[in-house]
């Protein structure tokens, strides 16, 4: 449409523009502003310059506790959430007759999400004498105290985003289903085996999408807060203290908004640094194959 | 090389012949190899989906019975748990919190398709000055973390009088807020061939001509796939909520059901669990109803980003 007004095209992204603008850059730009500030809704934001990070990062013992928390969180969630999106993707890509049914069924608690229902279940099915624990005696074994020993609450909680494995595997089952066939019957008669064929010809085809599931996920578990404060409310101990909470307390609970901003930037600053590490590395281990695309 | 491997396994692709025995050997060890396959993802299957069975299962049975027993089936079935739970401990109903539920999603959904589809043809189908930086911005909303723009988002409601109210929960998405569903709707176009909308161009139809009555008809899938997830993704929310909500007259589902188990939490769980089913149900009954939107969307969104 080359012959039309050269700001037609302009006027149609209006909408995004002004959302951009209002709610997305300025907001971005204030919490910059507001981290070097001490502000308490009440008066005007006092600039304090570099004081909330000197705090945050030297003295600071909650946050020191979160961040590592937040972190021991991320690595375990997103291996073992992708790991077993990938797994059960590759066993439904055989050609099985029923494997609509199948994706469906998977793909339900990810629906679902971050309802708080889902929250209260979680609660309530990993409770002392909840479903799990019920189903763990009557094998014989013996009942876990899931939610009330800080070593295993923080692991209870990666297991409900695990759960969700759904969205992550429609992903990768889509791109498994795009591999050109010919390429495995090729490898096949040149003796490969189907670990080979797996590890040589699948995954490399499939890394892109490997690399999307990986940075959206991070970037979601980062910022995880539904569970945490619904099932333990951060405890016990602490030990599902994960960021986001912390960052709520301070900016809703003790209305100490320059200092939560402040952390905010630390967690965007961290968020930022991974996905850049990833994007810088995919040059080295992500395959592009854009001239075979249609 | 496509055309030499095809050659080669032309004939294994094409035995209708007598089946040797080796032939016949490796057919019954695949047919042995793929019952075991159904037969451990079913299993696997019924695992993933036993919490939910066991939710709506427990929802009918009694506060003595749902700790007592791992199974789903409940032994005396009562109702108390939906006719108590739904009485909630406010002077409302849980059907009001529902119906606040809707007055935010509706706008919202609606916003959202409308912003969205305009945006991602302006995108798509014209050049403008500005527009690669305009798209790089996309992905990096796409990326951006929401927990940084969060307070001063708050603080620009609360400037504007919109705190406690709905606005802040719907007017960003009205707004092609987000980028999510800008980059699916873009990546959508991209995939559709020009040469109907220039036809209708040539014929006289002006730009916004061809979006209603050639691109939208075309685009319906995908925008349904966004209206659909952004249905989900209010159902779900709770943070929105929890920050700009604040007198119980105006709660959502999300905060009633949280309000719930912080005022009846000691023993009353038969109501808990009623109410969290009564809260997954409309999102279920979409899900089941279009399924097939739901797969479609989240595979074109993420497969060629």
């Amino acid at each position: 449409m080359g012959g039309d007004n050269r700001f037609l095209g302009l006027a149609y992204v209006t909408p995004y523009l002004v959302g951009l603008l209002f709610f997305t850059a300025f907001p971005f730009a204030a919490s910059f502003y507001l981290s070097f500030t001490n502000y308490d809704l009440l008066s005007t934001p006092d600039w304090v310059g570099l004081r909330n990070y000197e705090k945050l990062l030297t003295r600071d013992r909650t946050f020191d506790k979160s961040l590592s928390v937040t972190l021991l969180y991320v690595a375990m969630t997103v291996p073992l959430k992708l790991g077993f999106a990938l797994l059960v993707a590759v066993i439904l890509n055989y050609r099985l007759r029923a494997i609509n049914l199948f994706r469906t069924a998977y793909y339900v608690p990810s629906i679902l999400g971050g309802s708080v229902a889902i929250a209260v279940l979680w609660r309530y099915i990993f409770a002392h004498n909840g479903l799990v624990n019920l189903g763990l005696t009557s094998l014989g074994l013996e009942p876990v105290n899931w939610f009330g020993d800080p070593q295993n609450a923080l692991f209870t909680l990666t297991l409900l985003r695990c759960w969700q494995f759904g969205s992550a595997m429609v992903i990768f089952l889509a791109a498994l289903q795009s591999v050109d066939k010919s390429l495995y019957e090729a490898a096949t008669i040149d003796g490969a085996n189907r670990w080979h064929v797996f590890r040589y010809i699948t995954l490399p085809l499939i890394t892109p999408v490997i690399f999307f599931n990986l940075i959206m996920q991070t970037v979601q578990a980062f910022q995880e807060f539904n569970g945490p404060y619904i099932i333990t409310n951060g405890g016990p101990l602490k030990s599902t203290y994960l960021l986001p909470l912390y960052i709520y307390d301070k900016a809703f609970k003790s209305f100490d908004m320059g200092y939560a901003s402040a952390i905010a930037w630390v967690l965007f600053a961290i968020i930022m640094t991974l996905t850049l590490i990833a994007f810088w590395s995919s040059k080295k281990w992500v395959y592009y194959a854009g001239d075979r695309r249609s | 090389m496509t055309s030499a491997s095809e050659h080669l396994t032309k004939p294994l692709m094409t035995s209708t012949e007598p089946a040797t025995t080796m032939e016949l050997k490796l057919r019954r060890r695949a047919r042995i190899s793929s019952l075991f396959r159904y037969a451990v993802l079913a299993a696997f299957g019924l695992l993933m989906l036993y919490p939910l069975i066991w939710l709506i299962g427990a929802s009918f049975k009694t506060n003595a019975e749902i700790f007592a027993s791992p199974s789903f089936w409940p032994k005396e079935p009562t109702l108390d748990g939906y006719i108590n739970g739904w009485k909630t401990s406010t002077p409302y109903t849980f059907g009001h919190f529902i119906w606040n539920t809707l007055v935010i999603i509706i706008p919202k959904v609606i916003g959202t398709a409308v912003s969205c589809t305009l945006v991602a043809y302006g995108f798509a189908r014209f050049e403008f000055p500005g527009k690669k930086i305009l798209f790089m911005t996309v992905i990096a909303t796409l990326l951006l973390p929401n927990v940084v723009t969060r307070i001063p988002q708050y603080l620009l409601f609360r400037d504007i009088g919109w705190l406690d109210s709905f606005l802040p929960l719907w007017v960003p998405s009205a707004l092609a807020g987000d980028a999510f569903f800008v980059f699916m709707l873009i990546q959508f176009l991209r995939a559709i061939p020009r040469d109907m909308e220039e036809a209708a161009r040539v014929d006289g139809a002006n730009t916004l001509q061809t979006l209603i009555y050639i691109v939208v008809p075309m685009l319906m899938p995908a925008i349904i796939s966004v209206c659909l997830f952004q249905f989900m993704w209010t159902m779900n929310d709770f943070l929105g909520p929890l920050i700009y909500i604040s007198s119980v007259e105006n709660y959502p589902v999300s905060l009633a059901l949280k309000l719930s188990i912080d005022t009846t939490e000691a023993f009353d769980w038969n109501q808990i669990l009623a109410m969290s089913v009564l809260a997954l149900a409309p999102s279920l009954t979409v899900f089941f109803l279009a399924q097939k939107y739901f797969i479609e969307g989240i595979s074109t969104g993420g497969v060629k980003g």
